[in-house]
């Protein structure tokens, strides 16, 4: 009985956070046309989450092009030749590591730093105190936050795809000892421009969820110092199940109907 | 300083049968109150009474879950957004904690309003800023950041941010709490200086009660969600209600609940 009543609470509070979120999404939506009056906070957000994030990219991307460099000729071993590593590096990264893991460090860099930033203004009154000289904290805080997002990670997306496959040539030179040319026929045998198209297709709807997290668990806070630390926690954890859940929905929409093998 | 008004007054802001609760929590219970253009009304009471609650429902920061509020004329619990952001140019709120943006220097906390509301230029704005600031005696902080601030100074700045509108109505939410007497005393003096200079209706909540003799021309006592009390300062310092009594010397009569000794 009690079980029942703590799931019963438990789908309540659930629909109506979605709900909350819904109703972020509409507020920030028409109030799109906006952003053109507020440009100046647009390009300092820009500057914040693209060029803020680049050094975590690089060697996030790095790293993660090395390793799939060892595991892929790992696995290729008495199996597949080595001339085909190259193809695969390409193809692992553009399609999901790159999106993916950019969208997943990134997104806790920046929807940590959202929640926090608007969570401490709201309970510090300085929301209230926007509301009062009748700026609209959504218009002016949320939506240059998340069309920033939406424009960022894309781009940090398309550097990470490049650093990783150059991190997996430069392993496969050094440690496999596979050379740059071999490496690069492999790439272009196997390589369909569709891939990258449709992994960079997803980080669009990654940034707005990144930004979208941040900001609605800014906007929610309660309480003091201990408030805006759950908020944040609750912002990345919610960004980070966001994108794989997401994720998943995107591929198969992306490569089983947009982009469909013939 | 005695009020102005008359038999025939209107009131300027008129509180009607308001409640409000939260979490079960009855806070107001059936307020009334009527604040008369040009006059400082002081509201008295506990902490944790309501007042705060009393005064965002003043600035439309929340809506009662019964009971109409007038600002000249119009309920604006039924205000959409943009009636609500209408209505706030003509107000200006000191919060209790200043609410400053501390992402913003102090100049640019004043200019705000201004750089949103007006098409005025930069050299106006500047101007107006500085002149602002120079009212509470802060002309050489403009280039500063709140973090850099004490309180009392903090403080004066939020109070040039709300009058730099130009405001009808000004709330004060605990303007003097958690400051020295000297500052307190500084503070209440440019209460009752923009009062005279500028003709401005205040809605002070404090539980101050020297600033309340000090600054009001009429002092109403909040207590468990109802107004019990109003009077002028003299009739609030002759008074023999018990509860009024109560709350300016200090006896714990008020809460009967718990006894009056400790």
């Amino acid at each position: 009985m009690r079980l029942l009543l703590l799931l019963g609470r438990f789908i309540l509070s659930f629909i109506e956070e979605a709900g909350a979120v819904v109703l972020l999404i509409f507020r920030v939506v028409k109030r799109f046309p906006k952003i053109f009056g507020n440009l100046h906070n647009l390009f300092v957000q820009m500057e914040r989450i693209g060029v803020g994030s680049i050094p975590l990219v690089l060697v996030t991307s790095l790293f993660v092009g090395a390793v799939t460099a060892v595991q892929a000729a790992y696995q290729f071993h008495g199996y597949v030749p080595l001339q085909y590593l190259g193809a695969v590096i390409a193809k692992t990264v553009t399609l999901e590591l790159g999106p993916v893991l950019t969208a997943l460090v990134v997104g806790g860099r920046v929807s940590a730093a959202m929640a926090a930033e608007l969570g401490t203004m709201k309970v510090t009154e300085q929301m209230d105190a926007m509301e009062m000289i009748a700026i609209d904290p959504v218009e002016y805080l949320v939506l240059p936050r998340i069309i920033a997002t939406v424009i960022m990670l894309p781009a940090l997306t398309v550097f990470s795809d490049l650093l990783a496959i150059l991190g997996g040539m430069i392993v496969a030179k050094i440690s496999i000892g596979v050379s740059f040319h071999v490496f690069g026929e492999g790439l272009k045998l196997l390589f369909r421009y569709q891939d990258a198209v449709g992994g960079l297709m997803k980080t669009f709807f990654f940034g707005f969820i990144i930004a979208l997290m941040g900001c609605y668990y800014g906007f929610t806070t309660k309480g003091g110092a201990e408030g805006v630390g759950l908020s944040t926690m609750r912002a990345v954890v919610s960004s980070c199940l966001l994108i794989l859940v997401f994720n998943y929905l995107l591929a198969t929409i992306i490569f089983q109907i947009i982009f469909a093998p013939k | 300083m005695s009020s102005s008004k008359t038999v025939n007054d209107q009131p300027v802001i008129r509180l009607l049968n308001i409640w409000k609760a939260f979490e079960g929590q009855q806070v107001l219970t059936g307020l009334n109150l009527d604040i008369y253009k040009g006059e400082t009304v002081v509201v008295i009471g506990r902490s944790g009474c309501g007042k705060s609650v009393l005064l965002r429902h003043i600035a439309g920061l929340m809506k009662p879950d019964k009971g109409e509020i007038y600002f000249e004329d119009e309920d604006i619990t039924k205000f959409n957004r943009k009636k609500l952001f209408k209505m706030r140019m003509h107000f200006g709120m000191l919060f209790q904690g200043s609410a400053l943006f501390d992402s913003m220097t102090v100049g640019e906390n004043v200019a705000l309003a201004l750089k949103k509301h007006t098409e005025f230029d930069m050299e106006k704005i500047t101007r107006i800023v500085l002149e602002k600031l120079d009212i509470v005696g802060l002309a050489d902080v403009t280039g500063k950041y709140p973090s850099e601030l004490s309180g009392g100074m903090k403080k004066r700045v939020a109070l040039a941010r709300a009058v730099v509108m130009n405001p009808d109505v000004i709330l004060y939410d605990e303007p003097t709490t958690g400051l020295d007497p000297v500052m307190a005393g500084v503070i209440n003096r440019l209460i009752l200086s923009l009062q005279k200079e500028l003709d401005i209706t205040s809605i002070i909540v404090t539980h101050d009660i020297k600033s309340a003799y000090r600054v009001g021309d009429r002092i109403a006592m909040l207590h468990e969600g109802k107004i019990i009390y109003e009077g002028t300062p003299e009739q609030v310092g002759n008074t023999d209600n018990p509860l009024v009594r109560g709350f300016i010397e200090g006896h714990l009569e008020i809460d009967k609940g718990i006894g009056t000794s400790i």
